[in-house]
C-alpha cells in the first residue's frame, strides 16, 4: 500500500515538474496568488498558515541545518546562471554584429568569410544588383571585405605566446553598411598606409594594442592609429586598408565577401533572387543577422548542454541536502504535529505547512545565488575561439532577467522535491506512534 | 582499525540520514571526476613523447597563411632533422558547408611522423597508389557509416577545382586507429587526402604548404632545431614560426577557454555547499549521540580515541561517497564518448584524478568532522550522563 502511495506520488511530482519547465512566469505568479487567497481565505489555509508559522519562527534555532538547503540551493543557481550567462552573452554578441537590414555576399559553400573568395568581376557585379540602398551620390553602399588572421602577442602571455586575431581590409563603405562602429580613442586609419584601428574587445586581449604604438604583422611593422566600438563582434576584430591587407597577404585583387546596405529589410528577398539567378555567379546571400546567429549556433548549444548537465548534477546533490535537513526538521516536530493531528487538524495544511517552509528557504538560497551570479558575472569579460572565425571573440556573460526566473525557477522545483517527502511522511505518521515516540 | 565495525555502526546509526548525506557527496564527486576529466584532456592534449619530438612550422603572420614548398628541402638538411612531412588544410564537409569534416591533404610520408597512429600496411599502400584515395579516422567513419571501397563526396568550404565546383570526391582506402589517444585521438576525427592530388585539382593552391612537420633526432634538441628551422626564411616574405606540438597545442587550448578557472570556479561552489551539508550531517550524528560518548568515556575510552573516531567516521564518510562518485563518474565518461558518435573524446578519470579525488575526500572529512570531534573529545562525563 505505502509502495504505491510512493509511486503515485513520485508520477505526480513528474508531472509537477513537467508542467512547471514550460509555465512562464505569469502563471508562477498566478499560483502564487492562488495559494495567498488560499491561505488567507478558507479555514484550511488558516490552519497551514499557523502551523507554517510555528515551523517558521523556529527556523533561526536551526540555523545550521537551514543553512545547508539555502546554500546548496544558492550554489546550484549560482552555477547554473553563471554558465547560461555565458551562452546567453556568446550569442548575444553575434546577434548584435547582424541585423535585417544589411546582407553578406560569400563565394557558395563557404563556412565563413575566412573561407570564402570573390574574384573582381562578382566584386563590381554584385553591388549592382537590385535592392541595394543608394548614398546621397547615387553609389551603391556595399563594403567588399577582405578577412584574414594575424597573430598577435597575448596580454599577459609568455614572450612566445601568441594568439589569433581576425584582420579585417576594409574601405571607406564599412562604415556606412555598420554605423554601430564609433572610434573611441585615436582616429581612422589612413588608407594606403599600414595603419590599423583595433576593436576595444581585441585591444582588451592583445598586448600593445593602444593608439600610437607599432605592432609587428610578420615581417611588416603596423602602426595602431586608433580605437573602435561597436557593441559586438566586430569589437574583437582589427581593421586596416583592405588594398594594403590584401597586399601584404598576397590577395591581389580578390576579396572575402561584401557587406551591403538593404534599401528595406523586405528587399532582401529580391537581392538574393537578382544574385542566385546571375549565371556570372556562384554565390550564397544571406543575412548579416542569419549569418552571425547560424555562427553561435553550435557554441551556443554546447554551453548551454554543459550549464544544464553541470545544474542537474548539483541539483541532484543539493536536493539531497534539502530532504535531509526537512526528515530532521519533521521528526524533531513529530510530536507537535501528531498533536495537532489529535485535535482535529486534518493532514494537508501540515502538508503544506512544511512544503511552505522548505520552498521560502529555497526561495531564499535561489535569490542569493541569483543576485551573486549578477553581481559577479554580469558583464564579465570572457573569449573563445569562436566558430566560424579565425581569431579571438571576445564577449561579456550576461545575466539576464529570464536566467533569473530560469534560476529562480530551479530553486523552487529543489524545494518542491526536497519538501515533498519529509511533507507527506508527516502526514502520514499514525497519531499514536508519534505521540509514544521520544 | 579494530574499531572500524563501531565507527561503522555510528555511521549507519541512521540510515536515512547517512545514505541522503552520501547521494549528495555521490552528486559532488561525480562532477568533479566528469570535470576534472575535461580539464585535464585539456591540459594534456598533446603532452607525450611523440609531442616533444615533432615541430610544427606555420607561416609567422597567421595559421592561414601558406608557405612555398621548397622550404621541404631546406628544412631536410638542417641538422637533427629526422623527417620532413608537409600538409594543408582542406576544409572539407559533408553534405552541408557547417558540417564539419577534419580535413588535410597530407604529403606521402605524413604517417611516417605520427607512429601512435595505426594503419596497415596494406591499406598505406592502397593510399599511396590511390590518387583520389583517403584515409578515415574509425571515429568519423562510424559517425557517417563509411566502409572501405565507398565513394565518398566531399565539399571543400575553400577550395574549388578547376571547373569551379567545390564537389569532390574521394575512395575510402583506409581506416586510421588512433593506438594513444592523448596525442593520436584527433586522428579518429580526420580525413586524410593525397597532397598531389588536391594540388593538382585546384587551381587555388599551386604549390603552396599549410604547415611543415619535422621530427627530430634528439628531443633535447629540439628548441635548437625550431630556431635554425625559423632562420631559413628570416626576413624573406614568408617568415615561419616553429614550435613543438605541445607547445602549439597548448596555445591553441589556452585559445579556446580558460578551462581551469572554470572548473575551478565550478567545484569551489559545490565543495563549499559539500563541507556544509557533510558538517550538518555530522554535527547532528554526534549530538545526539552525546550520552554513548558518555558511556564509551565511562567505560576507558580515551579522550583521544573519541577524537579519532569521530574523525575517522567523517571522513569514512567522505571516501564512501566519493569513491562511489568517482567510479559512477569513470562509467559515464565512456559512455557518454560513444554515445556523442566521436563528437566528444573525454578520457576517464585518470590517476591524477583519483589521487586528488581521494586527497580532497581526506580533507574535506577532516575539516567536517574537527568540530564534532573535537566536541566530543571535550565532552565532560557527568553533565552528558545528566542530559545537560
Amino acid at each position: 500500500m505505502t509502495w504505491l502511495m510512493n509511486a503515485l506520488l513520485f508520477l505526480f511530482l513528474l508531472v509537477v515538474m513537467a508542467a512547471w519547465v514550460m509555465l512562464p512566469w505569469p502563471g508562477a505568479l498566478a499560483l502564487a496568488l492562488l495559494l495567498a487567497a488560499w491561505l488567507l481565505l478558507t479555514r484550511r489555509g488558516r490552519q497551514a498558515r499557523s502551523v507554517a508559522g510555528v515551523g517558521i519562527s523556529t527556523l533561526r534555532q536551526r540555523l545550521g541545518a537551514s543553512a545547508v538547503i539555502v546554500v546548496g540551493i544558492a550554489g546550484v543557481v549560482g552555477v547554473l546562471v553563471a554558465l547560461l550567462a555565458m551562452a546567453e552573452g556568446y550569442s548575444e554578441t553575434l546577434r548584435n554584429t547582424g541585423s535585417t537590414d544589411t546582407a553578406i555576399v560569400m563565394r557558395g559553400a563557404s563556412a565563413a568569410e575566412v573561407a570564402s573568395v570573390l574574384d573582381r568581376d562578382s566584386l563590381t557585379l554584385i553591388p549592382q544588383a537590385a535592392g541595394v540602398a543608394r548614398d546621397a551620390k547615387g553609389e551603391p553602399i556595399a563594403s567588399s571585405e577582405i578577412v584574414v588572421a594575424a597573430n598577435l602577442p597575448m596580454k599577459g602571455g609568455g614572450p612566445d605566446d601568441e594568439g589569433s586575431v581576425q584582420l579585417r581590409g576594409v574601405g571607406d563603405q564599412a562604415w556606412a553598411v555598420r554605423p554601430q562602429v564609433k572610434i573611441i580613442a585615436g582616429r581612422r586609419f589612413e588608407p594606403g598606409l599600414r595603419e590599423l584601428i583595433v576593436g576595444r574587445g581585441a585591444a582588451r586581449q592583445f598586448a600593445g594594442l593602444e593608439p600610437g604604438r607599432e605592432i609587428r604583422l610578420g615581417t611588416q611593422q603596423w602602426k595602431v592609429a586608433g580605437v573602435f566600438a561597436s557593441g559586438d563582434a566586430m569589437e574583437s576584430e582589427i581593421w586596416g586598408d583592405a588594398s594594403v591587407v590584401a597586399d601584404t597577404y598576397r590577395r591581389g585583387s580578390s576579396r572575402a565577401s561584401v557587406t551591403v546596405r538593404l534599401s528595406d529589410p523586405q528587399a532582401f528577398g529580391g537581392f538574393k533572387t537578382a544574385l542566385e539567378a546571375n549565371p556570372q555567379l556562384k554565390v550564397d546571400v544571406s543575412t548579416t543577422l542569419d549569418y552571425f546567429s547560424q555562427q553561435s549556433e553550435k557554441v551556443t548549444k554546447v554551453l548551454r548542454i554543459i550549464g544544464i548537465t553541470v545544474g542537474t548534477i548539483m541539483a541532484i546533490g543539493a536536493m539531497f541536502g534539502a530532504l535531509n535537513t526537512m526528515f530532521a526538521a519533521v521528526a524533531a516536530r513529530a510530536r507537535e504535529i501528531a498533536t495537532l493531528r489529535a485535535i482535529g487538524f486534518p493532514g494537508l495544511p501540515v502538508v503544506v505547512a512544511v512544503m511552505l517552509e522548505t520552498m521560502l528557504l529555497a526561495l531564499v538560497g535561489g535569490v542569493i545565488g541569483g543576485l551573486a551570479a549578477w553581481l559577479i558575472f554580469n558583464g564579465y569579460n570572457a573569449s573563445t575561439m569562436a566558430a566560424g572565425s579565425v581569431g579571438q571573440l571576445a564577449f561579456e556573460l550576461r545575466v539576464t532577467p529570464e536566467l533569473l526566473w530560469t534560476g529562480l525557477k530551479w530553486a523552487l522545483a529543489i524545494g518542491f522535491i526536497g519538501g515533498l517527502f519529509p511533507a507527506v511522511r508527516a502526514a502520514r505518521l499514525p497519531v499514536t506512534t508519534a505521540l509514544r515516540e521520544l | 582499525m579494530k574499531y572500524l565495525h563501531l565507527v561503522w555502526a555510528s555511521l549507519f546509526r541512521r540510515k536515512t540520514r547517512t545514505v541522503l548525506t552520501l547521494v549528495s557527496i555521490i552528486a559532488a564527486f561525480l562532477l568533479f571526476g566528469l570535470l576534472d576529466a575535461v580539464r585535464s584532456s585539456f591540459n594534456q592534449a598533446g603532452q607525450s613523447a611523440n609531442g616533444a619530438a615533432r615541430l610544427q612550422t606555420g607561416s609567422k603572420l597567421s595559421f592561414i597563411q601558406t608557405l612555398p614548398l621548397s622550404l621541404q628541402g631546406q628544412i631536410e638538411r638542417v641538422d637533427g632533422v629526422k623527417l620532413v612531412t608537409h600538409a594543408n588544410w582542406f576544409g572539407g564537409a559533408y553534405q552541408d558547408p557547417h558540417n564539419q569534416v577534419f580535413s588535410f591533404a597530407v604529403a606521402p610520408n605524413y604517417l611516417d611522423m605520427y607512429p601512435e597512429v595505426a594503419v596497415t600496411e596494406a591499406e598505406r599502400k592502397a593510399f599511396a597508389a590511390t590518387r583520389t584515395g583517403a584515409l578515415v579516422g574509425e571515429q568519423l567513419a562510424k559517425r557517417f557509416g563509411w566502409k572501405i571501397g565507398d565513394r565518398v563526396p566531399l565539399q571543400s568550404t575553400i577550395f574549388p577545382d578547376r571547373q569551379g565546383s567545390k564537389n569532390w570526391a574521394f575512395d575510402v582506402v583506409g581506416i586510421l586507429h588512433a593506438s594513444d589517444k592523448k596525442t593520436g585521438g584527433f586522428f579518429d576525427q580526420m580525413f586524410l587526402l593525397n597532397w598531389k592530388y588536391f594540388d593538382d585539382t585546384t587551381p587555388y593552391n599551386q604549390g603552396q604548404v599549410g604547415w611543415y612537420v619535422t621530427r627530430v633526432t634528439d628531443v633535447n634538441q629540439a628548441d635548437r632545431v625550431a630556431k635554425a628551422i625559423d632562420a631559413l626564411s628570416a626576413n624573406s616574405d614568408h617568415e615561419t614560426r616553429t614550435q613543438t606540438e605541445q607547445a602549439a597545442t597548448a596555445s591553441w587550448m589556452k585559445q579556446l577557454a580558460d578551462i581551469g578557472l572554470i572548473v575551478g570556479s565550478i567545484m569551489g561552489a559545490v565543495f563549499f555547499t559539500l563541507l556544509l551539508l557533510s558538517g550538518n550531517t555530522m554535527m547532528q550524528a554526534v549530538r545526539e549521540r552525546t550520552s554513548e560518548i558518555a558511556v564509551l568515556k565511562t567505560i576507558g575510552f580515551s579522550s583521544r580515541s573519541v577524537l579519532a573516531m569521530v574523525l575517522a567516521e567523517s571522513v569514512l564518510l567522505l571516501v564512501l561517497g566519493g569513491v562511489v562518485g568517482l567510479a559512477l563518474a569513470s562509467a559515464i565518461i565512456p559512455a557518454v564518448s560513444s554515445g556523442s558518435g566521436g563528437m566528444l573524446n573525454l578520457p576517464t578519470v585518470g590517476k591524477d584524478s583519483w589521487l586528488l579525488g581521494l586527497g580532497l575526500m581526506a580533507l574535506i572529512g577532516v575539516l567536517v568532522g574537527a568540530l564534532p570531534a573535537w566536541n566530543a573529545m571535550r565532552l565532560n562525563i557527568v553533565d552528558a550522563l545528566a542530559g545537560r
